[in-house]
C-alpha cells in the first residue's frame, strides 16, 4: 500500500467527506481518508430523521441523503479512502499511524493533515448519578444506533436525562416504535434543543419536558426498574421533598458531546479550553503547521450544515499547505468577552485575504442586546440581536477592511 | 375569532407563530421569517401533517433507512408506522427508491440510503 499522501483526512464523516472534496477541487488529489467503521458518512448513517441540509441544499434531508451527497462525491472524484481502519496515533511531523484486518499496523506520511474525527456522547459515568448500574442505561446516541441501525427496540417505558437533540429525537423514534415515553428532564430551566424538535419531537406525542429537574436515583437490580427525579434550585441542587418515582425499563442520557481529541492531543496540538477542540487560524488550521482541524472534533455544531462548510475552509486551507507551503502569519488573538462563551476562529491570519466568519456562543439566553466587537477600547462595529441563546451558534462576518483597523487583539462581547 | 400558538418545524430557527382562525379558515399568521413558515402554520392549524421517517429490515437482514416523499397527516402516523414495520425490500437499494407504494394512499414510502450498491 501506498505510504505517501498529500493529505490524510482522520474521520470519514460529513466534516471529512466535505473536507476531502474541497481539497481535490482545490487542486491536491492525492487525499486519502481514514474512517474506522465500515462505512463512509459518520454519525449521519444513524440520524434517519430529516431537517438537514435546509441551509445548503434548500430542502430537508435525512441523515444519510445528506451523507450520500458527499459519499457520491467523493466517489465521483475516486478520492482513496480506508474503511474499518483506526488511527492510533499521530504525530506533530505529521505521520499517522493505523490499524485495519488487513494491513495491520502501518504508519503514512502525510504533508498535510485534516483532523476531522468528530465527537462523542458525555457517558452517564460522567454524571454520577446515585443508585446502581442495572441493564437498560443508554447514552442516547446508542439507543438510536440499536432502532436504526440494528432494529431493536432497547426498551418499553423509557425516561430520558437531558433535552438535548438527540435526546429529542430518540423520544420520538422510540415512541414511533411502540415505546411509552414518560418523561423527559432537563436540569437547565431551558432545553438545549432545537425549539422545533421540542414541537415536533415532545409536543407531537404529549410527551413532557420538566425543566429544572434531574434524575437523582436510579433503582433495579438487573434491569432498570425505576427512577426518581427531582426537581433543582437555581445551584442545580436537588430540593429535598419534590422527589418523584417514575417506573420504567430504559433510560436515555443525553446530556451533551464533547469534541473527541485523543489524536489532536498525540500530536501535540494546543487545545482551547472553551471549545474543548483545537484552537485555530480562519482557515482552520492549528498552532501545529499542517495540521488542520474542523467539525465537531473542533467545536461541536448544531447543524450539519456549517460542518460542511468549516471542513470545506479546512480542505482549502490543507490544500494550499500542500501547494505553496507554510507562509508567514500576522496574527490577530480573537477573545470572548461578556457573556460570550467562545469564539472561534482564535486567532485570525491577516496574511488570508478574505471575509471572516466568527463564530460564537452565548453564556444565556438574552434579548434585545447588541454585540459588539471591540479591539482594545475602541468598539469596531456592532450588530443589534433580538434573541440568542446558548444552543444555538452565532456567526459575526468581519471583512478584511475592519480587520485592518485592528491592533494586536479583538474581543467579541454581548451587551444588554 | 381564536389565535394559536406555534412553534414553527420547517428549520433549525424554530419562529414562534400566531396563527388566527375563523370558521376553520386562516385569517392570519404573524411571528413567521420566511413563506415556507405561513405555509406550515396555514397546514397546521387546519391538517396537521409530518414526514415520517423510519427504517425497515431487507429480507437479508440489513437495515434500510426510509421515508415518506411527502407530509402525512399526523393523525395516521402510528397507522402508517404499523404498514411500515410489515415493509422489506430486496438489495440493492438506492436512495430514491420506492419501498411501499402510496402508503397512506397518496405518498411512497422510499429508501433514503444505499445498500448494497
Amino acid at each position: 500500500m501506498k505510504k505517501k499522501y498529500d493529505i490524510v483526512i482522520i474521520g470519514g464523516g460529513p466534516a471529512g467527506l466535505a473536507a476531502a472534496i474541497s481539497a481535490y477541487d482545490h487542486g491536491v488529489q492525492d487525499v486519502l481518508i481514514l474512517e474506522r467503521e465500515e462505512n463512509l458518512g459518520g454519525i449521519l448513517n444513524q440520524c434517519i430523521h430529516n431537517g438537514f441540509g435546509l441551509t445548503r441544499f434548500k430542502e430537508s434531508l435525512t441523515g444519510p441523503e445528506y451523507a450520500w451527497r458527499f459519499i457520491d462525491g467523493v466517489r465521483e472524484r475516486k478520492i482513496e479512502t480506508l474503511v474499518s481502519t483506526t488511527v492510533l496515533s499521530v504525530s506533530r511531523d505529521k505521520q499517522v499511524t493505523a490499524i485495519n484486518e488487513r494491513d495491520g499496523v502501518f504508519t503514512i506520511q502525510a504533508k498535510a493533515i485534516v483532523l476531522a474525527m468528530g465527537c462523542r456522547e458525555r457517558s452517564k459515568g460522567a454524571l454520577n448519578v446515585a443508585g446502581t448500574r442495572p441493564a437498560g442505561l443508554y447514552s442516547a446516541g446508542t439507543a438510536q444506533k440499536y432502532v436504526n441501525m440494528k432494529g431493536y427496540l432497547p426498551g418499553q417505558k423509557v425516561v430520558i436525562l437531558g433535552s438535548g437533540d438527540i435526546g429529542l429525537i430518540m423520544a420520538r423514534r422510540m415512541t414511533l416504535e411502540g415505546a411509552k415515553v414518560l418523561a423527559v428532564c432537563e436540569i437547565m430551566p431551558f432545553s438545549s434543543g432545537l425549539k422545533r424538535n421540542i414541537a415536533q419531537c415532545l409536543d407531537d406525542f404529549n410527551i413532557p419536558l420538566y425543566l429544572n429537574h434531574t434524575i437523582t436515583k436510579i433503582e433495579g437490580k438487573e434491569r432498570v426498574t425505576g427512577v426518581v427525579i427531582s426537581k433543582v434550585d437555581e445551584n442545580k441542587r436537588p430540593i429535598v421533598g419534590t422527589q418523584r418515582y417514575i417506573e420504567c425499563d430504559t433510560v436515555l442520557f443525553s446530556v451533551g458531546l464533547i469534541p473527541e481529541n485523543e489524536l489532536t492531543k498525540s500530536a501535540g496540538v494546543p487545545l482551547s479550553l472553551k471549545t474543548k477542540g483545537a484552537i485555530v487560524y480562519q482557515n482552520r488550521e492549528t498552532l501545529i503547521d499542517g495540521i488542520f482541524a474542523c467539525g465537531n472534533v473542533l467545536q461541536v455544531h448544531d447543524l450539519v450544515d456549517f460542518v460542511s462548510e468549516e471542513a470545506e475552509t479546512a480542505g482549502v486551507g490543507a490544500a494550499e499547505y500542500v501547494l505553496y507551503g507554510n507562509r508567514e502569519k500576522d496574527v490577530i488573538d480573537c477573545k470572548n468577552g461578556q457573556n460570550v462563551s467562545y469564539v472561534l476562529p482564535q486567532k485570525i491570519d491577516r496574511n488570508q485575504k478574505g471575509i471572516v466568519k466568527l463564530y460564537f456562543r452565548v453564556t444565556n439566553t438574552f434579548k434585545n442586546c447588541v454585540i459588539k466587537l471591540k479591539s482594545g477600547e475602541k468598539v469596531l462595529t456592532e450588530r443589534k440581536k433580538r434573541i440568542a441563546v446558548p444552543g444555538e451558534m452565532e456567526s459575526f462576518l468581519l471583512t478584511e477592511e475592519l480587520l485592518a483597523a485592528v491592533n494586536g487583539e479583538i474581543e467579541l462581547s454581548l451587551e444588554c | 375569532m381564536e389565535t394559536k400558538k406555534l412553534t414553527c418545524i420547517e428549520c433549525p430557527i424554530g419562529c414562534e407563530m400566531e396563527v388566527g382562525v375563523e370558521d376553520g379558515k386562516v385569517v392570519f399568521v404573524k411571528g413567521n421569517s420566511c413563506p415556507r413558515g405561513k405555509m406550515y402554520a396555514e397546514n397546521e392549524v387546519v391538517c396537521p401533517k409530518r414526514v415520517l421517517t423510519s427504517s425497515i429490515r431487507a429480507r437479508s437482514g440489513e437495515m434500510v433507512s426510509v421515508k415518506t416523499d411527502q407530509p402525512i397527516e399526523k393523525a395516521k402516523i402510528f397507522e402508517i408506522m404499523e404498514k411500515i414495520n410489515r415493509t422489506t425490500c430486496d438489495l440493492p437499494v438506492k436512495v430514491g427508491d420506492i419501498v411501499y407504494e402510496k402508503i397512506d394512499g397518496k405518498a411512497n414510502l422510499i429508501a433514503t440510503t444505499n445498500v448494497g450498491v
